[in-house]
């Protein structure tokens, strides 16, 4: 379990984030959403490390990780996975090595362990006869699923998800946030994504929060949300006009 | 105040990059594969250079004495001091500088804007480390090995002007070029080198591993990283002289 407990974060004077309070369970996919420029990717590199809060705390399965030293720290970081907006992938690194790198670099396998531990995560992900492509060779689509693939390759406790399915055919977004929930369910990670896809909400959305101009507006379940009579979650979650020819 | 805000900031920076690397063998494949694309793959540009710089250094050289006092093996002498001291191990470096300079600076920034200096911290690797000391390993062992050969160069460059241009014959310049023979000066260049290669990539990493921004800010630092390496090579080249060489 992931927990925040009263974080403040804030750029010069522009507060983004405030007050926030929430928890995220293992083995089961924990959904961010909120309207763009909310503060979901600044919430997300807070809970991971990449942006010290200024205020408050960031819990790991009770381990307080905003003040431990930096060696404590990459331990954490071994157990966590992470997929960032737009893939990540390490360009000089065809897939294989992008996959392979943390098992190269905190392992002891053997090549061949190595080998096909990253033929079983691209397998995962369907991508295959693709092991010597360069990220700049890959679709969009692939780049994300390549990253997934990296972002799981260690095993990891905790898997952070940033838009994974931005910029997506609606197919691909649906394959992937069912590749994330399924992968989540099956080795019991504390998974975090990131959307504003109303999609991924209703199909994957086990518990979910919505950030309101850098505040935790409300929680819920994919069932609840969808009769909630809060003003904000209706204006964001039937802002399109199926969504609300579809409520009627 | 600025000054010593990006001098503590530097020096925090190599902190983080002078530590034990992850993976010696990962570190090892890593310094190879910057031997071959920082240094090696500026071979042709230096030999060019060192060519051209040692023929025009001699014609020069011819051009001003024309007193019969001074003896013509003066011209081969003066050729080799000038390279060895000062033109080989100064003028290649700020042409590394800029080469080299910009490349690193550019590669980092755009790990650091495309968010995969991230990843890294994420899996829990030291970024700075892992990105950084290879590179500064590859240049401060190599670059020494390629001002030397910049020096050969240039002598040959030298020969070639004095033979073709008949400004004096071979015997005379061989002759110059091998007298008043001091090793230690050839030691003094090689380290100025090894500081200047150290200068380079260190503080080309510094302002790629800092960009903020998207494209226009990693061309930007990659300009920055050539201007201050190119001041600090100068600066450093001063101090060195003065340390090595003054009696
Ligand atoms: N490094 C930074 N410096 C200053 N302000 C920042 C920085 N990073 C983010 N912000 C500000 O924080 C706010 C929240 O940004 P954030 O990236 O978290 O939005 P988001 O909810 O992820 O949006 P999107 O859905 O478009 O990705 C924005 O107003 C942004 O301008
Ligand atoms: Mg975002």
């Amino acid at each position: 379990m992931i927990e925040a407990v009263n974080l403040y974060k804030s750029f010069g004077d522009r507060e983004v984030l405030k007050n926030i309070n929430v928890q995220f369970e293992k083995g089961k996919t924990n959904l961010i959403i909120g309207e763009s420029g909310s503060g979901k990717t600044v919430l997300m590199k807070c809970l991971v490390g990449l942006l010290e809060v200024d205020k408050g705390k960031v819990l790991y399965d009770n381990r307080n990780f905003s003040e431990m030293a930096l060696r404590a720290r990459k331990a954490i970081r071994q157990e966590i996975g992470m997929l960032f907006q737009g893939g990540a992938l390490f360009d000089s690194l065809n897939v294989e090595e992008n996959v392979m790198f943390a098992l190269n670099m905190f392992t002891n396998m053997t090549p061949e362990e190595k080998l096909e531990r990253v033929n079983f995560c691209l397998c995962r992900v369907n991508i295959v006869n693709s092991n010597k492509l360069y990220p700049s060779e890959l679709s969009g689509g692939m780049k994300k699923r390549v990253a997934i693939a990296r972002a799981i390759s260690m095993n990891p406790k905790y898997l952070f998800c940033d838009e994974p399915n931005s910029g997506l055919d609606p197919k691909t977004s649906i394959l992937i946030d069912n590749l994330i929930s399924e992968i989540t369910r099956e080795y019991e990670i504390t998974t975090v994504i990131n959307t504003h896809d109303m999609n991924s909400v209703i199909e994957i959305g086990d518990k979910i929060a919505f950030i309101y101009k850098g505040e935790l507006w409300w929680e819920g379940t994919n069932e609840e949300i969808l009769v909630s009579d809060n003003k904000e979650i209706n204006d964001f979650v039937y802002a399109t006009e199926l969504l609300r020819k579809l409520k009627k | 105040m600025h000054v010593f805000y990006h001098i503590g900031k530097y020096g925090l920076l190599m902190v983080r990059t002078f530590a034990r690397p992850q993976k010696w063998n990962a570190f090892r494949k890593q310094v190879f594969i910057e031997m071959d694309a920082l240094c090696l793959g500026s071979l042709g540009i230096i030999a060019i250079i060192s060519v051209f710089m040692g023929a025009v250094l001699v014609i020069q050289t011819a051009y001003n004495i024309d007193s019969p006092w001074i003896p013509l093996y003066t011209i081969g002498f003066t050729a080799r001091q000038s390279l060895v001291l000062e033109f080989c191990p100064t003028m290649i470096s700020l042409i590394l500088a800029g080469k080299v300079g910009s490349r690193i600076s550019s590669e980092i920034g755009t790990m650091r804007v495309t968010e995969q200096i991230d990843a890294l911290e994420i899996m829990g690797v030291n970024s700075a480390n892992y990105l950084i000391l290879p590179k500064v390993t590859a240049c401060v062992l190599i670059n020494p090995f390629l001002i030397a050969l910049s020096m050969f160069l240039g002598l040959i460059g030298g020969w070639l002007a004095a033979v073709v241009g008949h400004v004096t014959t071979s015997h005379i310049y061989i002759l110059g070029i091998q007298s008043f023979f001091v090793p230690y000066e050839i030691f003094y260049a090689l380290i100025k080198t090894a500081f200047f290669a150290f200068i380079i990539t260190s503080v080309s990493g510094y302002h790629g591993y800092f960009t903020h921004g998207g494209a226009l800010e990693v061309g930007r630092s990659s300009t920055l990283a050539v201007v201050y390496s190119s001041i600090l090579i100068i600066l450093a080249n001063l101090v060195l002289t003065q340390l090595l060489l003054a009696a």
